[in-house]
Formats: C-alpha cells, sequence, structure tokens
C-alpha cells in the first residue's frame, strides 16, 4: 500500500529541509528519505496486510505448503487422544478410580474442621413423617435394644463394651441440620446426641490416628476421616425430634454428621474402633461398591 | 474492512489462508466438548437416582425423565465416577481458556457487549427467516456472540451450583446467592438444559459452512475465508 506515505507531508519536512532542496520526483523523495530504506518499510505493510480482521495472521501458500501446516498444528492435537482412553475398558476404571481419589483429596483439603454446617430454626425442620427411612437391608435389625452395647477397640485406652446410660450422660448437643442424600435429596432434621469428640476423648483415643471404623448391626459398615470425627457437629446421635430413636432411623444409636452425605451416617451402630489403617474392602458398604470414601459436604 | 487483503493470486497455486484458532483455543474446546457431553451424560444419570426437584417425601417425579441409554456410567455411583473425573478436565478447559483470552485480549471478539444487541435481530432473521444476510466486519457477529456468550454464562453458573452440590457446608456462602442448597440442584440443571440448546444450533452451523470451517478448529488454519474476499 502506498497510498499514505505520498499524502503524507512530514517525512518532506523533516526528512531533508536543506541538504536536498528541490526534489525532482517528490513521490520518490517522499518514501527514501523516510527510513534507512526501501526494505523494511515494505516488509512493515506486507506484514501489516497479513492480518485477519483480527489481527490473525494470514499467508499465502502452495497447497504443499498448507498440508505441512495443517499436519503441524493437527500433531500439536495428537497429546488430547489420551482422554480417550476411558473409552477402553481396560482403562476406563483406573482412570475414573484416580478421578474419585482426586476429588476426595480436593475435599479433604476443602474441609474446615471448625466451619459449621447451617443449622436451622425449628419452623424450618421437616415434619418427622416426611423425614425419609432409609436403609440397605432390612428397616428393623432386631436390635435387643436392652442387652444393646456399644463395642470400642483400636488405639483406646479403655476399650470394651460401653452401655447407652454412659453415653447419655456426655453433654448432650440437640442441632436442625440438613441431612443431604447422595442420591439428591435433602431434609432438614431435629437430631440429638453426644459429640463423637466427646466420647473418644472420654475412653481415651488416640485422636490423632487417622479414621474410625464403624460396624453395625445390620451387616452395615463405615469408615470416616478423624478430622470429621472430631468435628463439633459430629454426634453418636441416640435421639430425633426428641424422641429415642426408632427402629428405622437407627435405633439405638446412629452417626448423624451434617458435614457428611447421608450413605455415611451409619446406623444400628454395634462397634467403633480407632485405626491408622483401613482394609482395602472394609471402607464402607456403598464406597467398595464404588461410592467416593469421602463423602463429605 | 479498511484492511482488506488482496490475496496473491499470481503463482496460481496459491491460497491464502488465516490461522483462526490459536493452539490453546483447539485444545481447550476440544477438551471441553468432550467433558460437556461426559457431564451431561453422567449429570443426566446422576438425575434418574431422584429425579425430582421437590422433597423426597412425598416424591414428584420430574415430567419427562431422561432415557438411560442416553445416560453415562450405568448407575449411580458409575455417573458419580465420571462426573467427579471429568469436572476437573471441564473447569480446568473452561479456566484455559478464559485465562488465555483475557491475556491475548481475544475476549474482545467473543464477549457479547449491549453495542451488539441491535445487531442480533437482523443476523436471526437471515439465518431462519432467509432474510438478507448483514455486514459483519468483526469475527463473530452479534449472533455468535450472544451464543458463544451464554455457554460461557452456562459454564460459570453450572460449575459455581455444582461446587455447592459438592460441598454445601464449605461453600456455604455460594449457596446463599442461589437461593440456598436446594436451589443450587435447580439452577445446575438450568445450566445443563442451556447448553443442550447450544449444542445443536452449534453443530448444525457447523454443518452448513462446511468442512473447511470445521478443519480450522484442528489445525487453525482456514482457507481462502469469506471474510477475506
Amino acid at each position: 500500500m502506498s497510498d499514505e506515505a505520498p499524502n503524507d507531508p512530514k517525512p518532506q519536512v523533516e526528512g531533508s529541509p536543506r541538504e536536498e532542496p528541490a526534489p525532482a520526483a517528490p513521490e520518490q523523495q517522499a518514501t527514501e528519505p523516510a527510513g534507512p530504506g526501501p526494505e523494511p518499510r515494505a516488509a512493515e505493510v506486507e506484514d501489516r496486510e497479513r492480518r485477519g480482521p483480527s489481527g490473525e495472521p494470514v499467508r499465502s501458500v502452495t497447497s504443499g505448503e498448507r498440508k505441512r501446516m495443517n499436519r503441524r498444528e493437527l500433531l500439536k492435537l495428537v497429546p488430547l487422544i489420551a482422554v480417550g482412553a476411558v473409552a477402553i475398558p481396560a482403562f476406563r476404571q483406573p482412570i475414573l478410580n484416580e478421578g474419585l481419589r482426586f476429588s476426595d483429596w480436593a475435599a479433604g483439603a476443602l474441609f474446615g474442621r471448625h466451619r459449621l454446617a447451617q443449622t436451622y430454626s425449628d419452623r424450618e425442620v421437616a415434619p418427622f413423617e416426611k423425614f425419609p427411612y432409609n436403609f440397605y437391608d432390612v428397616a428393623d435389625p432386631g436390635v435387643d435394644l436392652e442387652k444393646w452395647t456399644l463395642t470400642v477397640s483400636g488405639l483406646v485406652q479403655r476399650p470394651g463394651d460401653y452401655k447407652m446410660d454412659q453415653i447419655q450422660a456426655l453433654p448432650k448437643v440437640v442441632q436442625n441440620t440438613r441431612h443431604v442424600c447422595v442420591e439428591g435429596w435433602d431434609v432438614i432434621g431435629n437430631f440429638g446426641g453426644a459429640r463423637a469428640s466427646d466420647f473418644l476423648r472420654w475412653v481415651g483415643a488416640d485422636t490423632t490416628a487417622r479414621f474410625l471404623e464403624v460396624t453395625c448391626v445390620d451387616g452395615y459398615y463405615e469408615s470416616i476421616d478423624m478430622a470429621t470425627v472430631l468435628h463439633p457437629q459430629t454426634l453418636f446421635c441416640y435421639e430425633m425430634y426428641g424422641k429415642p430413636l426408632d427402629r428405622g432411623h437407627g435405633a439405638p444409636l446412629r452417626l448423624q454428621m451434617p458435614t457428611k452425605l447421608g450413605y455415611k451416617q451409619a446406623k444400628y451402630l454395634d462397634s467403633v474402633k480407632v485405626t491408622n489403617v483401613l482394609r482395602s474392602d472394609m471402607r464402607g458398604y456403598w464406597e467398595d461398591q464404588g461410592y467416593s470414601w469421602y463423602g463429605g459436604l | 474492512m479498511a484492511t482488506t487483503v488482496a490475496p496473491v493470486k499470481s503463482p496460481a497455486e496459491t491460497t491464502t489462508v488465516v490461522y483462526e484458532h490459536p493452539l490453546v483455543v483447539r485444545i481447550a474446546h476440544w477438551l471441553n466438548a468432550v467433558a460437556l457431553l461426559v457431564m451431561i451424560g453422567s449429570g443426566l444419570r446422576i438425575f434418574l437416582a431422584f429425579p425430582s426437584f421437590g422433597p423426597k417425601v412425598p416424591q414428584q417425579n420430574f415430567f419427562v425423565l431422561p432415557p438411560r441409554p442416553l445416560t453415562i456410567g450405568g448407575w449411580l455411583g458409575g455417573a458419580l465416577q465420571w462426573h467427579f473425573t471429568f469436572m476437573w478436565i471441564f473447569v480446568g478447559s473452561g479456566l484455559l481458556y478464559a485465562i488465555y483470552q483475557v491475556v491475548t485480549g481475544h475476549w474482545r471478539q467473543v464477549l457479547f457487549m449491549p453495542r451488539d444487541i441491535k445487531g442480533v435481530w437482523p443476523m436471526a432473521r437471515h439465518y431462519f427467516l432467509f432474510g438478507p444476510k448483514p455486514s459483519v466486519d468483526e469475527a463473530y457477529n452479534p449472533l455468535q456472540k450472544l451464543a458463544y456468550t451464554s455457554t460461557l454464562f452456562f459454564g460459570v453458573v453450572s460449575t459455581l451450583t455444582g461446587m455447592v452440590m459438592f460441598k454445601p457446608v464449605q461453600f456455604w456462602w455460594l449457596a446463599w446467592p442461589m437461593g440456598g442448597y436446594h436451589f443450587a440442584r435447580g439452577w445446575h440443571f438450568f445450566a445443563m438444559c442451556g447448553f443442550l440448546a447450544f449444542i445443536p444450533g452449534h453443530l448444525l452451523m457447523v454443518a452448513i459452512h462446511g468442512w473447511n470451517n470445521f478443519y480450522s478448529m484442528i489445525t487453525g488454519w482456514k482457507r481462502e475465508p469469506e471474510y477475506l474476499e
């Protein structure tokens, strides 16, 4: 493009007012003194030309060059094929397991030990009849409530069988919190019980241990990270809506953790064990089938 | 445009090519496309575990349920594994794209601005009612900007609502502007519907504009684009 320079008076004025007083061919004079030579200026113009409306590089190429450019760019995307590995059955489950593990790791890192789950007013609590009964085997595994004890083992100073009176002698906490199911529903309920942390300290548990393993009368089992067990809202729950737990809701004792999903809230508790090692097939009934182990909220 | 290019046609066999899509954009596009399909497929399977936005007792199912063959994961636990794996790819590719667009200033080509409003109807009339083609001197026309910007919006909404559903206790402050935890699920579903509305239109446009246009999202180079003629 040569339409700018000839109309621009500046090169003539600034470039050579005295040394070349009478330019015979003003069009040539206008361009030449402006820069060291015509080549860079031409390249500059060419460069400006080789841009699309939004500054995209533009090239004029032969079909052979174009194919080479396309091939080069195509090769840069080849690593993306790695994502397609999930389509291969042999690779699929290991990849998804890693994804789940990473999500659990992130969830554990996000967990605030002192961050409380929201609590609600009594008006916001769902009526008792609308609090769902959820169980994996039977609603009533036939616990003998008179003879029931909680067996405590593992890294504790006073292992043994504990009676309900002993658990109820600990300070009682009542809270209106949201119960969230992995399926997607949620319900606000009223729960009462002893803090798991109070109980563990009372039996002399090593609270620096990593996990609490839980087994249930109906054969269900769970394992919880110690940070969540020690959370102030984590209860050994023996009451709902001001009454002793009914059989459908896990009488006589269940876990109640507003920082965990519903499937972690084991019912009909039989034993708890403080440990640093989890058996890979005893992480939890649903977890061993593929649910998130952390299951945190 | 003032910078109209006269393609060099002198050696008969040369063609003009434009580097339309930088490598980062192409990587982000294809990662996001795969992740989005997996997120929708597995999300629909998760939804089937409780296909309702109401209470559990009594349960009132949504008026339309996704057909199982279109879902991913087989069961709730499997679908959650897909969802929890690909959400990182979905968000990661989205962030990669967003950061790149901000750093390069390319966001100006894509982001729908108030000044684009007046151009939407003429463009829609051209596409859907065979009206005259409005002249466009930008990389994307107003209707394209609207469509692409809405997907960015759906991406942000689905990510934030997803965070609230994933960790409602930790992200309680995010749940509040959505109307609380319970509403987050509804907004998450809404964002998916937005993507489902975008995808067919996007694919139709790609089909209409042909192989040359499609190929440019793979290699970056577009042959003889119409805006340079």
